[in-house]
């Protein structure tokens, strides 16, 4: 490995330097307020290092393929991730314990997801998945209070553990047929291999999509998802939404494209029927949920599901012009659906708290009177999940519907409209009860001061916004990645 | 410039009013006012220096240059989107019926709302800023963006401000135009998607895809998706079943845009969108439209019969009436158009005062339930008389706007089609029952007992003027509609021109 290798490895290497830095703080003097500096330093330590290692784009060794759609990924990743930490500062200080450890868990996790995001071979995926995966299991259980958070962290680690052997054993398969295990190795024998042993190949790279589709929360692997967002802290929940679900996608999406996975029809025909009951069921079952959280779990399955719209539509992609569409589709879609989650986090995360009684509908009436910052926030997050113009969603509802329509995948197109005119109801729930004006609700609770918080939510709410409102600037931005 | 001022002042204006509440409870409703007053001055100055306006040319539909005004700023050139304004005789009219109605809808807000005035009024100001935008965008993206964030203010007005089941009055409304405004995004990505694999150039613009050369199947089902998101706009049977609840629900003010101005974009659509663009699909079409239209006529009229509700019922009505403006638009000829034209302008006027009597009514007597009124004209006679005038003139009495603009469509659609004007006739006979009906159980019969304690108060002077307003202007439609037909007509025939050319006989 030489040094313009090193180079490309930067994001990495800042992770894991913060890693080191916390533990050896922690064998030093145990101090929460520092190691919470030092992780939000090695975030931003990071972001910068994602930046300089734009000029070593390259392969390094065969494990990790470091680009600038990768490294544009990374970035947004650790910014999520940054942004969680900062929620879970005031979450965390709140119960007054040591809790250094979590942030050496949120390092290790995004270590793994950016692992991930760059992997080129399927060992260091599963590295990356695990990494990030066994963290989250630790974070998800945090506190050490209450059945929830434990629940959940048992239904995630024992799902999860399933998913990782469905992995496994895909992997051994398609091993098998083809005799290689990079991603590009496995593309270049497609054909080959699929002339010769077309079942092995199909189950095994079926069972890879399983594997991932689990962390996803793609129908039908969806069943964790609402006790897991629920039970988990809400930063953390955040984390899970955001940065967990994004990497495995950037991550799907590479192994899609590279094995050249599209060219099985059978495999394209799962994943259609994975993506409409993603699309549908995920509306549908978030339309009698009262808990924000579950709610906000119910729309990343149906949300998951219109991104899978575009991975299907690569099959039948004839020009460049239309691969660039997608390939711009899948990049603004998913950096709208990170932003607005963490917009709604960011107030769900300041509102609710750990207190699980206060994710309830109820919790929220009359906010525009008594909080008109988390209000405005909440609000414009929901708009943006529904896909209302001026909002990053819909930008990216557009791409999706532009790339149905050029792929004529009508089918799709009727459940993502169909999904998105069901979605309007239960977004539009949480905007009512948040308008209500009954006098009771707005005289009993006085307005709360402005805080540290709102300052997050209104970066967050402007940059959905801008994103909305003035796309051209990032869809440049995209179309060079 | 004049049309992205427009609706930059009265979206600046509304944050001002939302502002202006820190200095008073009543500040809100006098920025409100002044703000929609300098709108329409401001247009009037502009239009006054336009030479051209005296004498209009018919514009060609496919050269922005020969149109009142143009303007064009590049916005999202990855996809051909750009901010497209333009001004022709129609939408010009729209945008002065917006803007009148809009001031109207905020005196009615006077003593109406006595809870966050200042956000109320700054989302009459947002939806008015929408409403402008749908009637000016040339572009098809900001034209569906307009069309779709108009709604965010007006769900608020309900949501907040409306009566006892607002929740699901307003969700209905959001959910129904929502549903249908996807129907037309995809319709419209399909139409700019065509139009791209013909001409390699991505382009929103109106100009652009006017002659987009598609198979008539193809245009069948986009022209199909603009139908249905106008239709339910308008509101066309049997789309119809979200205006009762949101009409009913909404706050007085709601009431008089919902029912004055966000109608009608349903309308402007249809003539501007949905026939142009699919000249031969809409042709193939216009039975099936004039059916519905027809529907709507007799359909509406029935049910308003039927109602209790004072609002419900004039909303009802307002679906009756709307379905002759589909008759008008499928007819296409020119009486007929100019019928539905007419139609909107005249009925924006009308059913927005039935409306304020309604919500007067309300304040006064806390119930809309004509059950327990009657009698009202011996403690209201001012307001009875008013009541009066504008029902005979929903009714169609000859010398009001109304009927003007019903007749004219009955003439032209008679050209296209005698049995359905047979049945549309029926239209203006029902309208006749249902009105005075109304009129009599609230304001003629016995006087109802539980009144007789305390004194009603009668119109006051505001009351008054904002009605002898829109009386002025339903006499002065009824009386001499020449203007408006004549500022209307170069447009629809230089519309008749392009489609005729679109289509083979």
């Amino acid at each position: 490995m030489n040094s313009s290798q090193m180079m490309a490895l930067m994001p990495i290497l800042m992770l894991s330097l913060t890693a080191v830095v916390l533990m050896i703080q922690a064998s030093i003097k145990r101090d929460q307020n520092v190691a919470w500096w030092i992780t939000a330093a090695g975030f931003l330590l990071t972001i910068w290092g994602a930046g300089y290692a734009r000029d070593f784009t390259q392969s390094v060794t065969i494990l990790l393929d470091v680009d600038d759609w990768g490294l544009f990924f990374s970035t947004l990743i650790v910014f999520a991730s940054l942004v969680s930490l900062i929620l879970s500062r005031e979450s965390f200080s709140r119960e007054g314990e040591r809790k250094e450890e979590y942030y050496l868990l949120l390092v290790l996790s995004v270590l793994g997801a950016v692992i991930l995001i760059q992997s080129s071979h399927m060992a260091s995926l599963l590295l990356g998945m695990e990494l990030m995966g066994v963290a989250l299991y630790a974070m998800i259980a945090f506190p050490e209070k209450g059945e929830l958070p434990l629940e959940a962290a048992i239904k995630y680690l024992v799902l999860s553990a399933c998913a990782s052997a469905m992995l496994l054993f895909g992997f051994a398969l398609v091993y098998a047929a083809t005799g290689d295990l990079t991603y590009a190795g496995i593309g270049a024998e497609v054909d080959v291999a699929y002339g010769r042993e077309p079942l092995v190949l199909v189950a095994g790279s079926a069972m890879i999509l399983a594997g991932l589709g689990f962390k996803l929360s793609v129908v039908p692997f969806h069943m964790w998802t609402p006790d897991v967002y629920q039970g988990a802290p809400t930063p953390v929940t955040a984390f899970l939404a955001t940065v967990s679900k994004g990497a495995v996608f950037v991550a799907l999406s590479r192994f899609y494209l590279e094995a050249e996975l599209y060219q099985y029809d059978t495999l394209i025909a799962a994943l259609s029927v994975v993506a409409v009951t993603s699309m549908l069921a995920g509306n549908w079952l978030a339309l009698r949920q009262n808990n924000i959280k579950r709610l906000l779990a119910y729309s990343s399955i149906a949300h998951f599901g219109y991104l899978l719209v575009a991975l299907i539509a690569i099959s039948i992609a004839q020009s460049i012009a239309q691969a660039q569409l997608i390939s711009d589709a899948v990049t603004f879609y998913l950096t709208a659906y990170i932003l607005t989650t963490l917009a709604a986090f960011a107030v769900v995360a300041q509102l609710s708290g750990e207190d699980d009684g206060k994710s309830m509908i109820g919790a929220y009436d009359g906010l525009f009177w008594r909080h008109p910052v988390q209000a405005l926030g909440l609000t414009v997050a929901l708009l943006s999940f529904a896909g209302i113009p001026l909002t990053a969603g819909f930008i990216g509802k557009f791409y999706l519907i532009n790339v149905a329509i050029e792929s004529q995948l009508w089918f799709l197109l009727v459940a993502l409209v169909l999904g998105s005119a069901i979605g309007i109801y239960y977004y539009l729930r949480f905007i009512f009860a948040m308008s209500k004006t009954s006098a009771t609700i707005v005289k009993t609770q006085p307005k709360a001061a402005f805080s540290g918080q709102d300052v997050v939510s209104i970066v967050l709410l402007t940059l959905v916004l801008a994103l909305g409102s003035w796309p051209q600037p990032f869809i440049e931005f995209a179309g060079r990645l | 410039m004049l049309m992205v001022n427009l609706i930059l002042i009265l979206l600046v204006g509304g944050v001002l009013a939302m502002l202006s509440e820190r200095l008073g409870e009543t500040m809100p409703r006098k920025v409100a006012l002044a703000v929609v007053l300098v709108d329409i001055v401001y247009l009037l100055s502009q239009l006054s220096a336009m030479p051209q306006l005296t004498q209009l040319q018919a514009p060609v539909p496919d050269d922005p240059s020969t149109w009142l005004m143009h303007f064009k700023a590049q916005w999202i050139p990855a996809f051909g989107i750009n901010i497209e304004f333009a001004l022709d005789g129609i939408s010009l009219l729209m945008v002065m019926l917006t803007l009148v109605l809009g001031a109207i809808a905020v005196s009615s807000s006077w003593t109406d709302v006595t809870t966050k005035q200042g956000f109320f009024e700054a989302n009459l100001l947002w939806t008015l800023a929408g409403v402008l935008g749908v009637f000016m965008a040339l572009d098809l993206f900001l034209f569906f963006l307009f069309w779709e964030v108009m709604l965010i203010p007006m769900y608020f007005m309900i949501a907040i401000w409306g009566h006892e089941n607002r929740g699901y009055a307003a969700m209905k409304f959001f959910i129904f135009t929502q549903a249908s405004g996807l129907l037309m995004l995809v319709a419209t990505l399909a139409l700019v998607a065509v139009n791209q694999n013909a001409t390699g150039v991505w382009s929103f613009s109106y100009f652009d895809l006017l002659h987009t050369s598609m198979s008539g199947q193809t245009a069948h089902w986009l022209m199909l998706g603009f139908f249905v998101a106008f239709v339910v706009k308008l509101p066309g049977f049997p789309f119809h079943t979200w205006l009762p609840d949101a009409h009913t629900q909404a706050p007085t003010a709601g009431s008089v845009i919902l029912a004055g101005i966000l109608l009608k974009t349903g309308a402007y659509g249809l003539i501007r969108f949905a026939v142009p663009l699919f000249p031969q699909a809409a042709l193939d079409f216009s039975f099936v439209a004039m059916l519905l239209g027809v529907a709507g006529v007799v359909y509406g009229a029935v049910l308003a019969f039927a109602q209790t509700d004072f609002k419900r019922l004039v909303a009802y009505s307002s679906v009756s009436h709307m379905g002759f403006v589909l008759l008008g638009v499928y007819a296409w000829n020119e009486l007929a158009l100019q019928g539905a034209v007419m139609q909107m302008v005249a009925h924006g006027f009308s059913t927005a005062a039935l409306f304020m009597i309604a919500g007067s009514l309300q304040e006064r007597l806390h119930t809309r339930d004509m059950r327990e009124m009657g009698g009202l004209w011996q403690q209201m006679p001012r307001m009875g008389a008013v009541a009066m005038f504008f029902v005979v003139a929903s009714l169609g009495l000859p010398g009001l706007g109304n009927f003007v603009a019903e007749f004219l469509v009955l003439l032209g659609l008679f050209q296209a089609n005698p049995w359905m004007t047979a049945v549309a006739a029926l239209g203006l006979i029902t309208g006749a029952i249902y009105s005075l009906i109304l009129m009599q159980r609230s304001f003629q019969g016995e006087p109802n007992a539980r009144y007789d304690s305390h004194r009603l108060v009668d119109f006051a002077g505001r009351e008054m003027f904002t009605m002898t307003v829109m009386m002025v202007a339903l006499v002065a439609l009824g009386l001499y509609p020449q203007p408006v037909l004549d500022m209307a007509q170069p447009v629809l025939q230089s519309l008749l021109e392009l489609t005729s050319a679109g289509v083979t006989p």
